[in-house]
């Protein structure tokens, strides 16, 4: 049997740290990424520009230079705005980032911006003879969009999707540079602590495979559901 | 150069965090992270090609093995690789004894034995797409005039794969310029590295991670301007034709 060296209840902690943290920056990254895509393709040059810059700077800046930006500089600006705040109408409040709620922040930013233009794609891809139609039928917009829109541009947006899912879940890797103790971090305290690094680090790695594979398949039902009625191409 | 560099401090003179002495960090940081890039993507990619090849193999015992590599490196952080191979190279037997030592103690080697492992593992896969996707009438053109499987692949089947797989490959180097930030946690200082003492030294989060952002930046897209100017001159043939 592997020997853990007691390291196993604090190692399945840190896993379930990484799946919280994955899942939690998901939900925000498509909701993020379905504003941005909404942004991008508004007639509005306000938004459309924002929606533009955003995508563009976080895609061209790599992830751990983000999260250390978010992390170091996040509690100096909040205290900056908290201090201003003081200066200014008297109201004395003091918030102090929680490593976690600005992991997800962070994580659920970078990709917001990946997902955006996953979103993007799809969208255009809903022909706009079904969404003229919706119109005749005399559905409102938001109608047309849970109708009509969303559920064939998902069709689309499954691919990307799914890839985008698998690089967040190895990005959230980088928090345990940051000081969040996700399985990384524990699975390197360890390593160092028993000079055993091959166990922990292929523990951790097959982990990892794990939730992969997992999430390949559950991806793979929800394709098929968003492709009823088009068939399997052979 | 003297009158640059006197030129500039001048321009410093007010500045407390962005001195010669800073500027010269990111300098340095800067050959750090292009050796660092560019080596890994020069090896991984000569790697990548033979393990294409037998990624598409009929053999069992070629295609599985390749396609392990590439499913465990690709589904893994390459933080955990690097980890895995920064603090495993240690007890490999014997290897504190012998002439290899000396190189594998500095952080730079192990890192780039890790990050050239995993883009090499994804160059595969995106190549393997590329030969995949070779037009089966190529192939039989090729067969007819005779020629041998070697030959079809130098002539017919690679040129052409190289070419589909440019797009592909353009990102895959971005990424590895991004995922090359990793290296500063295991104390190489790289572009981030760099920041990150700046940070740490003169507690200036901003300055310090702002910087070192536009100089990412600038490189994505020197990356991405080289890979554009690539795909229109190799791939011209394959334009719309337009009027």
């Amino acid at each position: 049997m592997i020997d853990l060296h007691g390291y196993g209840p604090r190692l399945l902690e840190g896993a379930l740290i990484t799946i919280e943290l994955a899942v939690l920056s998901l939900i925000l990254a498509i909701v993020l990424g379905l504003a941005t895509a909404s942004a991008k393709m508004s007639r509005n040059w306000l938004l459309h520009r924002t929606g533009t810059l955003y995508t563009t700077v976080i895609r061209g800046v790599p992830d751990l230079v983000l999260m250390m930006l978010m992390f170091f500089g996040g509690q100096i600006g909040i205290n900056m705005v908290t201090d201003w705040l003081y200066d200014r109408f008297g109201i004395d409040t003091f918030i102090n980032v929680n490593e976690f709620v600005a992991g997800v922040i962070t994580i659920g930013l970078i990709f917001g911006a990946y997902m955006g233009e996953t979103f993007r794609g799809a969208f255009m891809a809903v022909e706009s003879g079904q969404i003229e139609a919706g119109r005749a039928y005399g559905m409102s917009h938001w109608l047309v969009f849970r109708r009509i829109r969303f559920p064939q541009m998902m069709r689309h947006a499954l691919p990307g999707l799914s890839n985008n899912w698998m690089v967040l879940l190895k990005t959230t890797a980088l928090v345990s540079v940051i000081g969040l103790s996700d399985m990384v971090r524990v699975a390197a305290e360890a390593s160092k602590a028993t000079r055993e690094p091959f166990t922990f680090m292929i523990i951790v790695a097959a982990i990892y495979l794990l939730i992969a594979s997992v999430s390949e398949w559950g991806f793979a039902r929800l394709q098929k559901r968003y492709n009823v009625g088009y068939g399997e191409a052979d | 150069m003297e009158a640059l560099l006197a030129q500039l401090e001048a321009q410093l003179a007010d500045n407390s965090i962005f001195t010669l002495q800073t500027l010269s960090y990111y300098g340095e940081g800067l050959v750090t992270t292009v050796q660092l890039v560019f080596l890994s993507l020069i090896i991984g990619l000569v790697a990548a090609v033979p393990l294409a090849i037998g990624r598409g193999s009929r053999r069992r015992w070629v295609k599985m093995p390749i396609f392990l590599y590439t499913y465990v490196f690709r589904g893994t952080p390459l933080l955990v690789q690097l980890y895995l191979i920064y603090y495993g190279v240690v007890f490999v037997e014997g290897i504190q004894e012998s002439w290899l030592w000396v190189i594998l103690e500095k952080p730079f080697v192990p890192a780039l034995i890790a990050f050239t492992l995993n883009t090499a593992a994804y160059t595969t896969e995106i190549f393997h797409g590329a030969i995949k996707a070779t037009p089966r009438g190529e192939i039989e053109a090729a067969r007819a005039y005779g020629m041998s499987r070697a030959l079809m692949l130098r002539r017919i089947v690679l040129p052409s794969a190289f070419r589909r797989a440019l797009p592909a490959y353009g990102n895959e180097v971005i990424f590895m310029l991004h995922a090359s930030a990793i290296a500063s946690v295991v104390t190489i200082m790289d572009l981030t590295g760099a920041a990150r003492f700046v940070y740490a030294r003169f507690y200036a989060p901003f300055e310090a991670f702002l910087f070192v952002a536009a100089i990412y930046l600038c490189l994505t897209f020197a990356i991405l301007y080289l890979f554009r100017y690539l795909e229109r001159r190799l791939l011209a043939h394959l334009k719309p034709a337009s009027g």
